[in-house]
């Protein structure tokens, strides 16, 4: 479970610091772009690319989530995107029973999704290594397969959610039935998201979840019990993976197994890795180029797989750090 | 006689039949350094992986300040006051030397479940990480990726992490190990300096060290005590000197 | 739930156990020798698979087809770890996940451009096809009665082979303990080249085999994968033995659990609740008998000696 770590952990969590370094630089531009798309894409003409950004957007919450544990925790799930599905299910779940008030659905989905992290995570976290990535993957697989069994709510062919989550604070409404307001949302959320992440990252949980990563061993001998402090990234990780579950969810009005196939799993981490690991904005870097690489890559050609599976494998044998990495070199940050 | 702050009574550890630690009996009287010495593989290291708990022994028991502690996890031993080194530099390598410290003392200011406030800009911390990184020496080195300290400054920045659990004994698996003899030699002055606040078990390489410091010597062999004393009594054991210090006029 | 009807699904059990084995044999002695996280096993099975249909399409008998099938899958196997799986040894678990999940992209649309979309399924020859009667008026689908008795003849061919020749003893060295691998004056590359080739021979054997029952299709191999995962968790990682135990008890109890668990529910729940709760249990038991092994010994039930 030990992965190799960059090799500096920023001295200071102060923005200002951080804006010099490219990744930032680059992942706040994106954001910026992403804030006015809804009004760019239309007016130049390209509608079609608020979704595509809103679905970028998504994506980039749930690598937000994976990083925690992975690029910060030494943690290889490879069941993250469980949570997409346990997140959107119960949404989808609660509207086909009539309930489509977000103030239930939101933290409703939130709470299983934290539930089912602690028990996957209470398990899984007692091994390392191999195991672990095995584990995490099993129980993906499980919760998959329940989906498909379940033929009350659409099997393999997944459920449509007529109404979107309803948001009535009684002198105003929430209505994400508008597509703007809705992506707003997202967009707010994936913010959201990423300070977060900020905040656990540099606090003493987050000094203590590093620590454990770099080496577990000391961490113990110093008085660290670590098990418990990985769990609870865990679960943390796993709820925020749910708030891209249900906003996706929302955004699609569908919800099927398919998110929590595996294949997403992996594709989670592959974002994670191409933006660049234990970085704050490598999730977002990485979720973009994925997302528009495939994108790219599959209007070229149907068979894109056959490009982006050696792709990969050259990533992992010279691209390490991803491409935040690259974009370090390319500054001349000489510190990776 | 004082009670012993260490009591070690039956231990045993073995590895898939080798047994490292065989039947050990141990008392460490608060303020003494008790040395540990043995030739290569008499299994002084897994003796201390077993009393800081990284390993579970087979049998026998570990009392520590009044405490059973033979079952206790590592991270509770820790908190309880004993504390140790690595015979390899255990940091972490990828933070600053301040960093390291800073960590430890977190660790001993009570629990970690503080998600919010950043950590290294918490005075509490910082502060008293200073403080130790100074008593080591590495006072302006703090900001050095710890990675990238020379090895004997390394050793150094661990013996502040040790401190800085704020133990009540020290378990320090040869900490000179590899160091200069300039630096060796500063490091001995320290940890004589170290003996007023704190209980020790050393082990050394270094016999003119051993001697010099220790209060106490105890001898291992394939995991055996085979002799527990003072200095002039370990020097003068025809046992030791035959097993262990190679001295062929004591046949 | 008759006898008749529990005893042909316990032979089915056995059946999908012992092709799991296949599969789990290579990939336990591939993660205890050479540490290495394969997700692209299960690309070999599907290899397999397509070759087998192949070589049976262009020799009208299925016997040859896999006899073709074998060696090609197994030289699939090498130029695999030659030309990226060697590279990945010092590299981290992640790395090797990352590298091994753009394997399997490859070659699950390698297959869809060279073999199409839709799979491939393989006549079986006339002599395989029929059933036989065993013991008690039990009758058995001859063919799943040959895939038992060869998986079976391998499965003892392997134990032979790794406890008794000087190969297999290197192989449990490097399984136990690389080190002592390396100290014993082993080639390891060549040993990890010889045992990845093996593992890829027997997980093309398993797609061979199942082809005619299933057919050869994209993405089979990871849905078989994912299974072989929990066998080697429960098993634990580098056992042989525990890839045998784990593969049979997973095999029995997904099969038997699917046949009967909604029957075995009728039995406390009301009809309407047993038949929607059965199917969703059944597809979740051997995740949860994964979990209940691993909360009981996080190293799985064998544990190979020295770790
Ligand atoms: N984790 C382990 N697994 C197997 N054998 C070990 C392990 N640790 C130590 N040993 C063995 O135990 C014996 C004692 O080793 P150690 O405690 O490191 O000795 P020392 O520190 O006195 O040199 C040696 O024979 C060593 O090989
Ligand atoms: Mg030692």
């Amino acid at each position: 479970m030990t992965v190799e770590t960059p090799a500096t952990v920023p001295q200071s969590p102060r923005l200002t610091t951080r804006l010099r370094d490219a990744r930032t630089s680059v992942a706040l531009l994106l954001l910026a772009i992403a804030a006015i798309t809804p009004v760019a894409a239309p007016a130049l003409g390209q509608p079609f690319y608020v979704d595509v950004t809103a679905r970028i957007m998504i994506w980039a919450i749930a690598a937000t989530s994976l990083n925690l544990i992975l690029g910060y925790g030494g943690m290889v799930s490879f069941g993250h995107a469980v949570y997409l599905g346990i997140a959107g299910y119960t949404v989808g779940i609660l509207a086909f029973d009539n309930i489509t008030n977000g103030f239930i659905q939101w933290p409703l989905a939130l709470l299983i999704c934290g539930l089912i992290a602690l028990v996957f995570g209470a398990i899984s976290l007692r091994t390392k290594g191999v195991y672990f990535i095995m584990i995490t993957l099993a129980f993906a697989q499980m919760l998959f397969f329940l989906g498909i069994s379940v033929e009350k709510y659409g099997s393999d062919d997944g459920l449509l959610i007529f109404t979107r989550s309803e948001f009535d604070f009684g002198f105003a409404e929430l209505d994400l039935s508008d597509a703007t307001t809705l992506y707003y949302v997202i967009w707010i959320l994936l913010i959201g998201s990423v300070y977060l992440s900020h905040r656990i990252v540099n606090s003493r949980f987050g000094m203590v979840i590093q620590g454990a990563m770099a080496n577990e061993t000391r961490m113990q001998a110093i008085g660290v019990p670590t098990y418990r402090y990985r769990l609870t990234a865990f679960v943390i990780s796993g709820m925020m993976c749910g708030v891209a579950g249900l906003l996706s969810a929302n955004f699609e009005r569908f919800i099927s197994p398919d998110v929590m196939n595996w294949p997403r799993s992996g594709e989670l981490i592959v974002m994670v890795v191409l933006g660049g690991m234990g970085t704050l904005f490598g999730p977002i870097l990485g979720s973009v180029a994925f997302l528009l690489l495939s994108e790219i890559l599959s209007t070229w050609t149907e068979h894109w797989h056959l490009i982006f599976g050696p792709f990969l494998v050259l990533v992992v044998l010279f691209a390490r750090g991803g491409l935040s990495g690259i974009l370090d070199r390319l500054t001349g940050r000489a510190d990776r | 006689m004082t009670e012993p702050l260490l009591a070690v009574r039956g231990l045993c550890k073995s590895f898939g039949g080798i047994a490292a630690t065989d039947n050990v009996d141990l008392d460490i009287t608060p303020g003494e350094i008790h040395a540990i010495i043995g030739p290569n593989g008499a299994g002084k290291t897994t003796l201390i992986n077993v009393l800081s708990g990284l390993l579970p022994s087979d049998a026998g028991t570990i009392h520590f300040d009044h405490a059973n502690i033979t079952r206790a996890s590592a991270p509770a031993r820790c908190r309880r006051g004993l504390a140790r080194s690595f015979q390899i530099t255990s940091i972490f390598r990828n933070v600053s030397a301040l960093d390291n410290v800073a960590l430890a003392v977190q660790s001993a200011a009570g629990h970690s479940f503080r998600l919010w406030r950043p950590a290294r800009r918490d005075p509490a911390l910082r502060g008293p990480a200073r403080a130790l990184l100074e008593r080591v020496g590495l006072a302006d080195r703090a900001t050095v990726m710890a990675g990238n300290l020379a090895h004997g400054e390394q050793r150094q920045l661990e013996i502040a992490i040790v401190l800085a659990t704020r133990p009540k004994m020290l378990l320090l698996d040869e900490p000179m190990a590899g160091m200069g003899i300039e630096e060796s030699e500063r490091l001995l002055h320290f940890l004589r300096e170290l003996k007023e606040q704190y209980t020790m078990l050393l082990i050394e390489h270094d016999m003119d060290a051993v001697f010099a410091l220790a209060d106490r010597i105890t001898v291992l062999v394939y995991g055996r005590v085979i002799a527990t004393g003072t200095p002039q009594e370990i020097r003068a054991n025809p046992d030791v000197r035959r097993a262990y210090l190679g001295d062929e006029a004591a046949a | 739930m008759n006898f008749i009807l529990l005893a042909e699904q316990f032979l089915n059990g056995i059946q999908l156990g012992l092709l799991l084995f296949l599969l789990s044999a290579g990939l336990t002695l591939v993660f205890g020798i050479m540490d290495l996280v394969n997700l692209a096993h299960g690309s070999l099975y599907m290899i397999g698979a397509f070759f087998a249909a192949t070589f049976t399409a262009l020799t009208g008998s299925f016997v040859i087809g896999v006899l073709l099938a074998l060696p090609a899958t197994l030289v699939a196997g090498i130029v695999i770890e030659v030309t990226v799986l060697r590279t990945l040894y010092t590299r981290n678990h992640l790395d090797h996940v990352l590298a091994t999940f753009g394997l399997i992209l490859f070659f699950n649309e390698l297959v869809r451009v060279v073999w199409g979309p839709a799979g491939l399924s393989i006549p079986l020859p006339g002599v395989l096809d029929g059933s036989v009667s065993l013991v008690l008026g039990i009758t058995y689908p001859l063919y799943r009665l040959v895939i038992i008795i060869v998986s079976l003849a391998v499965a003892v061919g392997l134990y032979l082979l790794v406890t008794r020749t000087r190969i297999g003893m290197l192989i449990r060295a490097g399984a136990s303990n690389r080190t002592m691998a390396g100290a014993l004056g082993v080639n390891i590359q060549r040993l990890f080249t010889l045992v990845f080739g093996l593992g890829a021979a027997l997980a093309g054997l398993a797609g061979m085999m199942i082809a005619p029952v299933t057919q050869a299709s994209i993405g089979m191999g990871e849905q078989i994968l994912i299974l072989a995962f929990v066998v080697i968790v429960i098993g634990g990682i580098g056992s042989i033995r525990g890839a045998l135990v784990g593969a049979l008890l997973i095999g029995i109890i997904d099969t038997m659990g699917r046949s009967f668990l909604d029957v075995i529910l009728l039995i406390f729940l009301p009809p309407n609740a047993a038949e929607t709760a059965g199917p969703a249990l059944s597809s979740m038991m051997i995740y949860i008998l994964m979990a209940l092994v691993l909360a009981i010994r996080p190293q799985g039930l064998f544990p190979p000696r020295g770790q």
